[in-house]
Formats: structure tokens, C-alpha cells, sequence
């Protein structure tokens, strides 16, 4: 193992290879705490957001996931240089635009934009659609071919609203439709990212799913990158193509989709997957969940060594005291335990029974509606789809 | 459990088509219940009707989107509508007692040592002035004719049974010390510090990250049991209700569109609505699907509900049901296996069909 003294993350070419549109170095962000009346000296810093790397290619879906505290959101916010960040190096469509000045930036803020959680907060209430849609092309002055009026229209109208509703303000509009408008102004100047945070987390299941949908069409059309920010690992494992985990401010695990999900790695990612719960109550019942005890520690003062070693149910139970020493003071590295599968524990571990679950098929004997109906019980088989829940437990 | 479950397969389920639910000698019983609010524009119908019972041990979920009535349903059997300008209708029957009549008095007196609320959001339910430990005491004060000293013991002991660590010393801590999944401990502390038979939880974990949340749920199971109280989870998620709840009442538009066992509803549901749910969330035990089916449209306004079916504007199988009756006429909640009720105008063995060969397979 490593010593942790050069902190070799890795670079963010690594991690996504050549041609990315977007890459995130070492990012940090720091919230100082003051103290004193008059000289405010530094007594700390909240670390909000403490060395991450990725990269994201045009049209690609990356999520952030982590629980309340975690920094994924501070994460985006310093992406689209709404925070400043305190060191790294982001790398947007070829130009470094950590240090820009904002009259550097306003132009390129016409490719990167930003769609909020709460559609309540994030639409001005003395304005009308029309005005709020509009508002990116007259920052930006953009040109448009029929007008601005025309061009928010079918604006709205691609995004499922009313063309003629354009006059209207945001309370008139139900939760769903007013984040329809915030995906309309987002998506206004056809930007080629897009930062999403918690995007659907207010609105109903019902609701979400529509909005969901309405996100992936317009990605495909207008070729769209997304930071997808959010909680909710279901909706993360629906949309994104590859996942970042994230634990007090630092990338637990980074990997595709698809390994992510049958084959997690990292014991929080773990806990994280146990403890969503599934619509199905026998299996709920069957299933072995993770209780991850006590409280995210604070980022003023993160614990030593692994920052998740003071929850970790592995350090906890199965560890012994030399291992669980390399926890409490040996940094771990984001590192490639697999192909492409990137995770930053000591002793990480392929755990098949956490992984979602691909379709058991409904046994009809579950459903007595079939036996109600006894002519054509439609018995549908389980498709012949390989897990992928790796056995393979890869161990460094 | 599974007795009930023979009885369900055994009996034709045609039979109980024209039966209506029955009642019994409940611990709670909720008749009819509504609650209009008259406003300006209208009169608002936030509960039209509702009627479920809770008993002791029991965990019952109410289920439905924003504005459902699922809040006020609950709202009105703690008789918080009192003194607003919300007209009340229907019975409800709490251990023996009729609550929609009774006056403010004889409700302060069971609110809090019979019957306790959990709120969604613990950081604008606790009172940012006081301690943690004080507020759970006073509840206990009110109720109870013991010192202060001794008020103090039981809510520590309280806030240890919530898994607080060092309560003593946090009974001192002002909410703000508090973190969110701690806060919420502190929130089901004070409701159960009396011991209520009755605890109505209101979204107790929408605020809460997953892993809090299993710690929450996985505390309010156990509570029910060592506690013996029967309790009321609010929520939105049907993977919460899956996880905790024994019976469930789907609620739509101010009303119950369907009610039955966890199991019933969640392996033989009947109504339309409730496949919609199940089908617009994405599951991570289920193969990842290409694409989500959202129900279409939005909620319906409580000022002006749709006529027939609240659900019809936007149900796929209106046609499925001769003579428009579902823009016409307003179905009733029928009985449809023992326990299990749907109010649907498509026959129950066509709803079945519906169910096993278009719905299941897409879910």
C-alpha cells in the first residue's frame, strides 16, 4: 500500500480517458471559520468538497450520489463556478476555467448550465415564464432565427408546457410543470453540460418519472452532458452511465453504471444500497440490510486516515487491529481495483447479495390474481439475464 | 396472516363485489371522513370520504402524492382542525371515544399521552429556544403529576431509547446541536414519552437521507412492538411502506382508491392508480428499465374534482368500461377479496386480468 504523504489521485485523463468534455482535478472547496470582532483570523475550515477528481465526455450521464452533508451539491455549484473553488483544476471543453475572471466566464456560461431541486426557490415569482425562459438569451445576447418570443415558445412546448402560457407566472404552475420550466431555461442556449442538482427530488414518484423522461429525451437530442446530483440511488442507477459515490467531500467509489450496481466495492457504497428500500414486501423482508450507525462526522474535523472508518461496518466487525490501524491513519486512494472501477478503501470487496437485483420475475404463485384468473396466466419467466454479480471477489 | 390468505384464494372473490366493507370495534376506526375547507376560491375537498381502522401492534400506511389528503386525514384525527375554519364530517372512534365531536379540552387531554404526532420536518417542530431534553419533559409534565427531576429521568431514558448517545448530556443540547437523523429521534422521543397508544407519523423520513432512514423505520418497528401502539406512517414511498406497514389505504384526490394487506397491494393491486405508482418509480430490484412510465397529467385540483372517477383524466382503461361511466358516475369502494377494497369501475376478474397480462409484466 501506498504511503499517503504525495497523495497520488488519480488524474482525471485516467479516470476517463482522452477527448473528455468536462475534468475535474483535485477539486477542493473550503469554507473558512472565522473568528474575532475586528482581525478575523482563520481558526478551520469546513471541507466541504476535499479532492475529488472525474471527467465526463459530451452526452454522458455522471451521477453524484451521497448522503445530506457529503459535498456532492457544493461539488456542482464549484463546477459552474458559482463557488469558487479553493484548489484544483477544472477543465472545460478544453479551456482551464478555474481561474477565470467573470467577465471571462459569462461567455462560456452559455454551455454550462444548471437546473435546481427546488422549483419553488429557483423561478423569480414577479416574473413570467415567458420573461424567465427568455432571460439566457438576452444575457447572453443571443441570436435567435424567429425571435425570442418564438424561440421560448417551442421552448415550452418541447418541454411539455403550454406555448400559450408564456404570460403567466410561476405560481400558476403545479411542482412538476414549474421544473419543466427550469429544464426550459437550462436548456435554452442548447449548453453542452448541464449540472442537475437533486432535479426531481421534490416533485411525486409520478411526476419525477415524467421529468426523468423528459431529461433523457432532450439529452439525445440536443446532446446534452448531465451532473446528475441526487440521494435517491434508484433514480442515479436510471439515468446515469457512470456513478461517483461521495463521503464527507471525498470520492468514495467512481465506476460505470452497471458495475456500480451488481458489483459495489466500497462498504459505504454498501450501506448506501442496503438501506434503499424496495417496493416488494417479501423481499424486503428477505433482505439483509447494513445499519449504519451514528451520525456523518463533522468536515470541520474529518477522521483520520479513512474518513468512513468511524462508521465502517467492516472496521467494525470484521477487521483486525493490524488492518483497522491502516484505516484510523493511512489516507486511502482512489485507486483501480478493477477495470475502470476506481475505489478508495483498504480492503474493498465485491458484495454480490447487495447488489440490485436484476428481475427475479413475480412467481404467479405470488400473485393470486392469477389463479383467479386461470385461462391465460400470463407466467412470465425470468429473463435469461446474467446478474453480473461478479463472484469474482476482487480484494487488493 | 396466512388464515387470511386462504380465506382470500378460497372464496370468490365475485361474491364480495356487491358486499360493502364492514366495520368493527377497532381500536381506531375512521368513518366517512371529511374535511372542506371554504376558501375564496371554492370549497377545498382535502378528505372526501375516507374510512380505515388501525389496530393495536399495527402498522398502517397511507400512501398517495402531494395533495392526496393523506396530512389532513391525519390532522383531523389528532383534532388539529379545531378552531380553524375546516368543516369536519364523519366519525372517528378512538378506543371507545368519538374524536370529531369531542371539545378542544378532552382533545388536549389525549393529545400527547394517548394519541402523538411525529412531523415530517424535526427542524421547524422542535422550538429553537429550548433544550432538546425540556421540550420531550414537558410533554410528560402535562400529563403526568411528577417533579421535574423525575420528568427529566424518563425523557433521558427516552432519548436513550431512540438510540441518542450520551442522553444525559444531550438532554442540555439546543436543537441546532442536533443533527437531521438525530433531530428526528428526538421528535419520536417526545411523541412516545407518554406512551401513546396512537402514533400517526407524518413523512417521518422524507427529510432524513437512506441510511438514517432504515435506522428510523427499523426504531418505529421495534416501537410498535415493545409499545404495543398502533401506529399511522405517512409517506410517499411505496418501498417505505413495503419495509414497515402491514395494511395500506392509497389515497388519491381526497379519497381512498384502495386499501387492503401490504401484500395485497403490492402483488394483486387492483386499481389503476396504484399501477401507476408501481410502474413510474425505478426500482433497484428490477432489471434497469430503457425508459419510466409516468402516470400522464397532473393531480387533480381539490376545488374542482374530476366528475366519476377522481383517477379518470388520467386512467389508461377508461374505455375498458361501457357507457363513459367513469366521467359519469363515482365509483364506490368495494370489497374485493377479504380485507382488500378498490374503487374502480372495471369488474374485479377483468381488473385481475388487466393486472397479470398488461400491468405485471411491465413492472
Amino acid at each position: 500500500m501506498t504511503q499517503p504523504t504525495d497523495l497520488a489521485q488519480p488524474t482525471a485523463a485516467e479516470v476517463a480517458g482522452p477527448g473528455a468534455l468536462l475534468t475535474v482535478e483535485n477539486l477542493t472547496k473550503h469554507f473558512p471559520i472565522k473568528h474575532g470582532l475586528l482581525i478575523q483570523r482563520q481558526v478551520g475550515a469546513v471541507r466541504a468538497v476535499d479532492g475529488v477528481s472525474f471527467s465526463l465526455n459530451a452526452g454522458e450521464t455522471l451521477g453524484l450520489v451521497g448522503e445530506s452533508g457529503c459535498g456532492k451539491t457544493t461539488a456542482g455549484r464549484a463546477i459552474t463556478r458559482l463557488l469558487e473553488p479553493t484548489s484544483g483544476r477544472i477543465v472545460f471543453d478544453g479551456v482551464d476555467i478555474t481561474k477565470l475572471s467573470r467577465s471571462q466566464m459569462r461567455p462560456r456560461r452559455r454551455d454550462i448550465q444548471m437546473i435546481f431541486q427546488d422549483p419553488y426557490s429557483s423561478l423569480n415569482p414577479r416574473h413570467t415564464i415567458g420573461t424567465i425562459v427568455g432571460a439566457p438569451f438576452h444575457i447572453q445576447g443571443a441570436k435567435t432565427e424567429r425571435g425570442i418570443k418564438a424561440e421560448v415558445q417551442a421552448l415550452l412546448e418541447r418541454v411539455g408546457l403550454n406555448p400559450e402560457h408564456y404570460n403567466r407566472y410561476p405560481h400558476e404552475f403545479s411542482g412538476g410543470q414549474r421544473q419543466r420550466i427550469g429544464v426550459a431555461r437550462a436548456v435554452a442556449l442548447r449548453p453542452k453540460l448541464i449540472v442537475c442538482d437533486e432535479p426531481v427530488s421534490a416533485l411525486d414518484v409520478s411526476i419525477q418519472a415524467q421529468v426523468v423522461n423528459l431529461l433523457e429525451d432532450l439529452q439525445s437530442e440536443f446532446d446534452l452532458a448531465y451532473i446528475f446530483v441526487a440521494h435517491d440511488l434508484s433514480v442515479v442507477r436510471h439515468i446515469a452511465d457512470r456513478v461517483t459515490v461521495m463521503y464527507l467531500g471525498k470520492v468514495m467509489e467512481l465506476t460505470d453504471r452497471d458495475t456500480l450496481y451488481s458489483a459495489p466495492m466500497h462498504p459505504y457504497t454498501h450501506a448506501l444500497m442496503s438501506a434503499v428500500p424496495v417496493p416488494d414486501p417479501r423481499k424486503e423482508n428477505r433482505r439483509q440490510r447494513i445499519l449504519l450507525t451514528g451520525d456523518l462526522p463533522s468536515p470541520i474535523n474529518p477522521p483520520s486516515g479513512c474518513v468512513f472508518h468511524t462508521r465502517c461496518p467492516k472496521f467494525r466487525e470484521i477487521l483486525g487491529d493490524t488492518e483497522r490501524e491502516q484505516c484510523t491513519t493511512v489516507v486511502p486512494l482512489v485507486e483501480a481495483k478493477a477495470d475502470g472501477h476506481f475505489v478508495a478503501c483498504h480492503f474493498p470487496e465485491v458484495r454480490a447479495d447487495i447488489a440490485a437485483a436484476e428481475d427475479e420475475g413475480i412467481s404467479v404463485a405470488e400473485t393470486s390474481a392469477a389463479a383467479m384468473a386461470p385461462t391465460t396466466a400470463d407466467q412470465r419467466s425470468a429473463p435469461p439475464l446474467d446478474t453480473g454479480s461478479a463472484d469474482s471477489g476482487a480484494t487488493t | 396472516m396466512s388464515d387470511q390468505k386462504e380465506a382470500t384464494l378460497g372464496t370468490p372473490a365475485v361474491d364480495f363485489e356487491t358486499e360493502r366493507p364492514t366495520e368493527s370495534g377497532a381500536f381506531l376506526s375512521v368513518r366517512d371522513l371529511r374535511v372542506h375547507f371554504k376558501t375564496d376560491d371554492g370549497v377545498v375537498k382535502a378528505v372526501d370520504g375516507i374510512s380505515f381502522e388501525v389496530a393495536r401492534g399495527r402498522i398502517l400506511g397511507i400512501v398517495g402524492e402531494s395533495g392526496s389528503g393523506k396530512s389532513v386525514t391525519s390532522q383531523a384525527i389528532l383534532g388539529l382542525h379545531k378552531g380553524s375554519n375546516a368543516q369536519v364530517s364523519g366519525e372517528i372512534w378512538f378506543d371507545g371515544r368519538e374524536l370529531v365531536a369531542a371539545s378542544e379540552a378532552d382533545m388536549r387531554k389525549l393529545r400527547g399521552s394517548e394519541m402523538a404526532m411525529i412531523f415530517q420536518d424535526p427542524l421547524s417542530s422542535l422550538h429553537p429556544f429550548y433544550k432538546v431534553g425540556s421540550q420531550i419533559a414537558e410533554a410528560y409534565l402535562v400529563h403526568n403529576h411528577v417533579s421535574r427531576r423525575e420528568a427529566r429521568r424518563v425523557s433521558v431514558e427516552m432519548l436513550d431509547r431512540v438510540g441518542i448517545p450520551n442522553p444525559d448530556s444531550r438532554y442540555d443540547d439546543f436543537p441546532h446541536q442536533f443533527s437531521g437523523g438525530m433531530r428526528q429521534r428526538a421528535m419520536i422521543a417526545m411523541a412516545l414519552v407518554c406512551s401513546p397508544k396512537l402514533l400517526i407519523a407524518d413523512e417521518p423520513t422524507t427529510a432524513l437521507d437512506v441510511t438514517v432512514q432504515a435506522q428510523i423505520l427499523e426504531l418505529m418497528k421495534g416501537l410498535a412492538k415493545e409499545f404495543n401502539s398502533a401506529i399511522i406512517l405517512i409517506t410517499h414511498d411505496l418501498g417505505v411502506v413495503a419495509e414497515t406497514c402491514e395494511d395500506v389505504v392509497v389515497m388519491y384526490g381526497g379519497q381512498c382508491v384502495e386499501k387492503g394487506p401490504v401484500d395485497d397491494l403490492f402483488y394483486r393491486p387492483e386499481m389503476a392508480y396504484t399501477w401507476g405508482l408501481l410502474g413510474s418509480m425505478p426500482r433497484l430490484d428490477r432489471t434497469r428499465q430503457a425508459r419510466l412510465t409516468p402516470i400522464p397529467g397532473t393531480p387533480p385540483s381539490l376545488i374542482q374534482v374530476p366528475r366519476g372517477c377522481v383517477f379518470n383524466p388520467r386512467c389508461r382503461f377508461t374505455e375498458r368500461v361501457p357507457g363513459n361511466r367513469c366521467v359519469t358516475e363515482h365509483p364506490d369502494l368495494l370489497v374485493t377479496a377479504a380485507g382488500h377494497e378498490v374503487r374502480c369501475h372495471i369488474p374485479g376478474p377483468e381488473r385481475r386480468q388487466i393486472f397479470t397480462d398488461e400491468i405485471l409484466p411491465t413492472l
